[in-house]
């Protein structure tokens, strides 16, 4: 459905993406993920029209975005990092006018159109409101129904959840979920827990470079959370540490000082595969040193880079 | 295109800005209309278009400052460029949106016309002159206007842009007069809105005028249209 080569983007001598390639699917929900300024967006921006290429080749629906925009464009629903929202319309008023602007051409008429897409995203009760005097949560949402008209068949989400409460972010994420029976959806994040939920196979995109690409189960493994925890035990500090080193598999131990009076907090990390929490509780239950809290330590972005990168068994590093 | 037209002719009624520049037109165009008849007695309407060149010089950035700027400011140009439409589409789109709402605003001295021609012998040739004159004169006012606005996302500077613009057209006469190097002053002259204009309100009907007019407008579109272009490859 969305084939990209070899795609090069330079502003001036910075490199924003590196020669990526990947492809998609129909109905499968592709997560994008990368930290701020890794080119996500930039990718997304080249993938619709909105950019051009320094170097190679995006398709959609096998027209290629240069050579037939019009055709390509037509297949494609864009929320882009910002909406493109004009402030001084009303709802009904702005999602009418991308109607026309996008030339949908539907089965239904086009007054039923908008209304089934403005209860899909939950926004029929703002319908007849400016959009400037939206929250940041319903902006976003009119965002999506705008990308939603016409039934694009891929559908390409810059960061969708932004700016949007726990709750509406659930909804969100739900609604991307459905919409994939009938769309090829390509979504973008920071989040790495967004992305578990919602993707079958994610993209590790970082400086520009393509870092993994793996279905979204594989790459939970490899980044298994299990594999770090921090704790909290009551007893002498350098003992506990000297104790908790001896526990075998144990990769590293890392003391964060006094938490409570008498209780220390160590991040302990065991090696890959291993489950080392039985031992744990036997050993501190042995010396009477109380657990006082154990939980694991979620990878930031920068660990699942570091971990991703540390074997090239995935390719797209070089 | 009628999208983007349809959207652009309602933006302009949606803030002041549509009602101020069509104020400021009928008021002064009213104004010029009451000095003919009150003032000098006659019924001749070339004075009323000959003082409007002036009027509309300076008004036009109204019409032009958000035509470019504020998609930039917005990012709904990420929306317009990535729709099905071409850039084409959206240049002229846009730029007929603003052509209506000055044809809205000129289409008062067809009333001054039937004013004067309600008193005395309606002079028809006289009039279909000065009209096919400023409605050419508006159009590629306004091409530049949103050519100037395509280059900035802020309104302040492309109404700033547009009224520098503007003055440098209405000072090319004297401009051109200063410049003592004879053939570089006379290709600025060459360059004169206004001698063409005036030509138009003396009655003439001067087929390489409307070129002139027509040019510029096609021009400035299609580079609107490069600057639209270039953003996407830089």
């Amino acid at each position: 459905m969305i084939e990209i080569k070899n795609l090069t983007k330079k502003y001036g001598d910075k490199v924003a993406v590196d020669n990526v390639s990947f492809s998609v699917k129909e109905g499968e929900i592709l997560g994008f993920l990368g930290p701020n300024g890794a080119g996500k967006s930039t990718t997304m921006n080249i993938l619709t029209g909105y950019l051009s290429a320094t170097d190679g080749q995006a398709k959609i629906a096998g027209y290629d975005i240069l050579e037939n925009p019009t055709e390509a464009k037509k297949k494609i629903g864009y929320l882009p990092e910002q909406p493109p929202l004009y402030m001084d319309m009303t709802v009904d008023e702005y999602l009418s006018f991308m109607y026309d602007l996008k030339k949908v051409k539907v089965g239904a008429s086009k007054r039923n159109h908008i209304t089934a897409i403005c209860d899909l995203v939950k926004i029929s009760d703002v319908r007849k409101r400016m959009i400037k005097n939206l929250s940041k949560g319903y902006k976003q949402r009119v965002g999506i129904a705008q990308a939603l008209l016409g039934n694009p068949e891929v559908l390409i989400l810059d960061e969708p959840t932004v700016g949007l409460d726990p709750k509406q972010i659930i909804e969100i994420r739900t609604l991307i979920k459905n919409l994939s029976q009938s769309h090829t959806v390509i979504l973008s994040s920071h989040i790495l827990p967004e992305i578990q939920a919602v993707c079958d196979r994610v993209i590790v995109i970082n400086k520009g470079k393509l870092v993994a690409d793996d279905t979204e189960a594989n790459l939970s493994n490899r980044l298994s959370e299990d594999l770090r925890y921090t704790i909290r035990v009551e007893g002498p500090e350098a003992e506990v540490k000297s104790m908790l080193e001896s526990i075998p598999q144990m990769e590293k131990v890392d003391s964060l000082g006094e938490k409570e009076p008498g209780v220390y907090e160590f991040v302990i990390e065991a090696e890959e595969g291993a489950d080392i929490r039985h031992e744990l509780f036997k050993r501190l239950a042995g010396r009477n040193w109380p657990l006082m809290s154990l939980r694991s330590s979620e990878l930031t972005l920068e660990d699942i880079f570091l971990q991703l990168t540390k074997d090239n068994a995935y390719g797209g590093e070089e | 295109m009628q999208a983007i037209f349809r959207r652009e002719l309602q933006a302009y009624f949606k803030s002041p800005l549509g009602y101020i520049y069509l104020a400021i037109l009928f008021f002064f165009g009213g104004q010029f209309l009451v000095i003919q008849i009150s003032g000098y007695r006659t019924n001749e309407i070339s004075s009323i278009f000959a003082s409007l060149f002036t009027i509309l010089l300076f008004t036009m950035p109204i019409l032009t400052m958000r035509l470019m700027s504020e998609d930039k400011r917005l990012k709904t140009d990420q929306a317009l460029l990535t729709a099905p439409v071409s850039l084409n589409g959206i240049v002229w789109g846009k730029f007929l949106a603003a052509f209506t709402l000055f044809l809205i605003a000129i289409s008062s001295t067809v009333v001054y016309f039937f004013v004067m021609a309600s008193m005395a012998t309606p002079q028809w040739n006289m009039f279909f002159g000065n009209l096919v004159g400023i409605i050419l004169l508006g159009a590629s006012l306004i091409s530049i206007g949103m050519f100037i606005s395509s280059l900035t996302e802020s309104q302040m500077v492309a109404a700033i842009g547009g009224f520098a613009a503007m003055f440098f057209i209405f000072m090319i006469d004297s401009i051109a007069e200063m410049i003592p190097i004879d053939w570089l002053s006379s290709a600025m002259s060459k360059l004169s809105f206004m001698t063409r204009y005036n030509d138009f309100t003396s009655g003439i009907l001067n087929f390489s005028h409307m070129l002139f007019y027509i040019s510029v407008v096609v021009v400035f579109n299609f580079l609107t249209m490069r600057i639209l272009e270039k953003k996407r490859w830089s």
